[in-house]
């Protein structure tokens, strides 16, 4: 079929001799069928498109940012599954149930999905719901450039999937280092789906970046100087910035991968001039500040959480906010450490050794920060304070791991072995995870309107804890001992009983999510008894509690107008928040397009076409997406007003209930 | 801007809309894009024609590429000194800083992977 109408498809792509893959392929055509058959059971279709897949609501999108999150976790956590098991079978001379190739393929898939489709979705999916309600906004300030951002992240997601049954993904680990990625080495459609999911996500994740900078910059309500703004809101914007300056860089060097596997170039090939330690160099120039582009906005969360159940302003904002751009610069000086062996010598290696340690500073002092915060504070022990405090403990031993990396020397004797995976699995799950946790805990009553329920968080968080400490602790000692990762079987019963503990605290992590999932079917059948009447759950502080849970899709009947920090909490003091106007006026809104479904569509259609090498497929789908682009650029029936009835109803509705409240 | 003029942009902290510098018209775009269409031209020519030795070639090409940049800047972008916009300048150093960084610790870091990882392979002249 080589050379046809379908490019290198053909049904050899389907790898219907491996048991495994078929299982999961058929679980996951199950899963899809069935769930169709729920929408149309339950006539859900038409909600399905008007009020969510096609809503420029800021708040839904984060939502459907966050469910996105959630399935990936599922999908990113079976890969882990799969390769604990593995060592731990086949770390005393037993080949395990993985076949090498499969193996690679699946801890390539973890660190994509686990990165790419998990953590930015959530952390997307977060600043999307709490953000522009903090800063006093009634939407993002480009809603269907928001709604196609998603779309084209969620195609990205789709892409990856569609490579466990359609052909194979990338054996090359998750940053697909040539001369491996190479067409020599690589010549399946695995790197072409690694780089085709990865080029359209992130434009998404660019356009998303663009667009909460000016949300930030130019939208904020009168008064809210930027000293004045939620410290999320600060650490979003933060991360924004370094998502514009960072992501192209990723998209330049994967573009340029793609250019020698698919027009033989020599950007990064062994021979003709090529040079791929230029990969290396460039793909960590993105990769570094990609870790704190992750990061900032947990820490943030944090800083929110810890602030509202202390029932205290943080200590030390402005430190804090320092903090956060002192980071944000200095995440662009560190990206070497990542690799100190390649052999760029003393002098290099030392530079980029200290401002390795240098860089922890600024994160220490928000360590002591949140600690003051606390610190003579009624600490309320609630779900979101515990992920808090099992970040501060983990991610410091994180952190420290980190710094001890960052010497030079040190980190030739770790470089690649579980001694790093166990680090940066201390710093992401302690720090990134649990963020996530701890803010889907603390706005899921904002987004939804009723709490989730605190026993299964409770058993949730401790579940992760313990289960962490369990997985990775072990790998330390692997990696102090000198096994490499990676390895898809090893003899040496010594490891083996380590790997066997580190499979077990997987399992008590599986434990964990399954907690949270009961959680949350849990508390949507008991959300008459968890509802939130009143917006204000946990006694916030900031603006996103001013409102009623969910808030209207304008978010503000009238702008609020701020004086200080810790707006909301300033107006309770003052006893002027929730005082109802006496009229009200019509609001502008922006009209839900279906135009970032479909022109997603269009670069699902043009990364697979790409993929396979259907060139007349990939012209078509790009030129199909590039005309809708400018087609809806032409439509100026795109808003709407809501009338001042309308709103007058919403909110004598819910001044009903902070009545019933009272 | 291609969205709806409404309270998104209309209602700015300090009342001015995202957009910043003025807008210009069709003749300023036009003389953008011939100056773009001269500044690629000129280095893929020379290039191409393979008169000149590299070591020539690459400064040109260099050089081309960061005028290359001004123009779009100026041109398409609208950026001038007297827009007065905060934060358009404090977005531009920003990212000169960052793009200073990259190109000059990329340029240190393979020059020295270049003579300790691959002496000889160096391409010369």
């Amino acid at each position: 079929m080589t050379g046809g109408m379908m490019g290198k498809l053909s049904m050899d792509a389907i790898p219907l001799h491996q048991p495994i893959i078929m299982g999961a392929v058929g679980l996951m055509v199950v899963g899809g069928l069935g769930l169709v058959a729920l929408i149309t059971y339950f006539g859900f279709w038409r909600a399905l498109w008007f009020d969510w897949m096609t809503s420029v609501d800021h708040k839904k999108i984060g939502i459907m940012y966050i469910v996105l999150a959630l399935v990936m976790l599922l999908r990113g956590f079976a890969d882990a599954i799969m390769m604990r098991t593995q060592q731990a079978l086949a770390s005393t001379g037993g080949a395990g149930y993985l076949p090498p190739e499969h193996f690679d393929q699946v801890f390539t898939a973890h660190g994509v999905i686990m990165i790419f489709f998990m953590a930015m979705p959530f952390i997307v999916g977060l600043m999307n719901i709490a953000m522009p309600l903090q800063i006093g906004a009634r939407d993002v300030a480009f809603p269907y450039l928001n709604n196609l951002s998603f779309w084209l992240t969620a195609v990205g997601a789709l892409l990856v999937n569609v490579s466990l049954g359609v052909g194979e993904f990338a054996r090359t680990g998750w940053l697909a280092y040539p001369p491996l990625s190479e067409i020599a080495y690589s010549p399946g459609v695995g790197v072409d789906y690694y780089i085709w999911a990865l080029q359209i996500a992130g434009i998404g994740t660019l356009l998303s970046g663009v667009n909460m900078i000016t949300t930030i910059l130019s939208m904020r309500a009168p008064g809210m100087t930027l000293m004045r703004m939620p410290i999320f809101s600060w650490t979003a914007l933060c991360a924004n910035m370094l998502i514009v300056a960072a992501f192209p860089i990723l998209t330049a060097t994967l573009a340029m991968l793609s250019l020698d596997r698919y027009l033989g170039m020599h950007f990064f090939t062994n021979d003709a001039g090529g040079n791929p330690m230029m990969y290396i160099n460039l793909i960590w120039a993105w990769g570094h500040p990609e870790v704190y582009i992750l990061i900032l906005p947990c820490f943030g969360v944090f800083s929110e959480v810890i602030a509202t159940f202390s029932g205290k302003p943080l200590f030390g904002y402005k430190s804090m906010v320092y903090a956060t751009i002192c980071i944000t610069i200095l995440s662009f000086v560190v990206w070497l450490h990542h690799f100190f062996t390649m052999g760029s010598g003393a002098d290099v290696n030392a530079f980029f050794g200290i401002t390795t340690m240098i860089i922890s500073i600024p994160t220490g002092a928000k360590i002591f920060n949140w600690l003051f915060t606390m610190y003579r504070g009624r600490v309320r022990f609630t779900t979101p304070v515990l992920w808090t405090i099992g970040f501060m403990i983990t991610f410091t031993i994180g952190g420290m791991t980190g710094v001890l990396m960052a010497v030079p020397p040190a980190d030739y004797v770790l470089h690649n072995s579980l001694f790093l995976v166990a680090h940066f699995h201390n710093a992401i799950i302690g720090g990134v995870v649990f963020g996530c946790m701890a803010g889907f805990s603390y706005w899921f009553p904002k987004a939804f309107g009723f709490t989730l329920d605190e026993r299964l968080g409770k058993i949730s968080f401790w579940c992760w804890f313990v289960g962490f400490y369990i997985a990775f602790m072990p790998l330390y000692v692997l990696g102090l001992m000198g096994m490499t990762r990676r390895l898809d079987h090893l003899d040496n019963p010594v490891w083996h009983a380590y790997l066997v503990v580190a499979m077990c605290g997987a399992l008590l992590i599986a434990c964990g999510i399954a907690a949270q999932l009961a959680q949350i079917a849990l508390s949507i059948r008991n959300r008459a008894a968890l509802r939130d009447l009143t917006g204000d759950p946990w006694n916030g502080r900031t603006l996103e509690w001013a409102v009623a849970s969910p808030p209207p899709p304008y978010n503000f009947a009238r702008t609020p107008v701020v004086t200080t920090r810790d707006a909301y909490w300033e107006m309770k003091r003052r006893g002027v928040a929730h005082r109802p106007f006496a009229a009200y006026r019509p609001i502008h809104m922006p009209r839900n397009t279906g135009t970032g479904v479909l022109i997603s569509g269009c670069a699902a259609l043009m990364g697979f076409a790409l993929i396979w090498h259907i060139w007349w497929l990939a012209i078509i789908s790009f030129a199909a997406a590039i005309s809708l682009a400018i087609i809806h650029s032409f439509d100026e029936d795109r808003d709407y007003y809501v009338s001042s009835d309308e709103v007058a109803r919403d909110e004598d509705r819910y001044f009903e209930q902070l009545g019933s409240q009272a | 801007m291609h969205e709806p003029r409404g309270p998104f942009i209309a209602t700015t902290a300090h009342g001015r809309a995202a957009g910043g510098a003025a807008h210009a018209d069709v003749r300023s775009y036009l003389t953008g894009f011939l100056l773009s269409a001269v500044l690629t031209f000129i280095p893929f020519a020379l290039v191409m024609s393979g008169t000149a030795p590299a070591a020539t070639v690459i400064p040109i090409c260099v050089a081309l590429g960061v005028a290359q940049i001004i123009v779009h800047l100026v041109y398409f972008l609208h950026m001038d000194g007297s827009s007065g916009q905060t934060w358009n300048t404090a977005a531009f150093v920003f990212t000169f800083v960052v793009v200073a960084i990259l190109v000059a610790g990329s340029l240190w870091v393979m020059y020295h992977l270049d003579t300790n990882m691959m002496p000889g392979m160096m391409p010369t002249g």
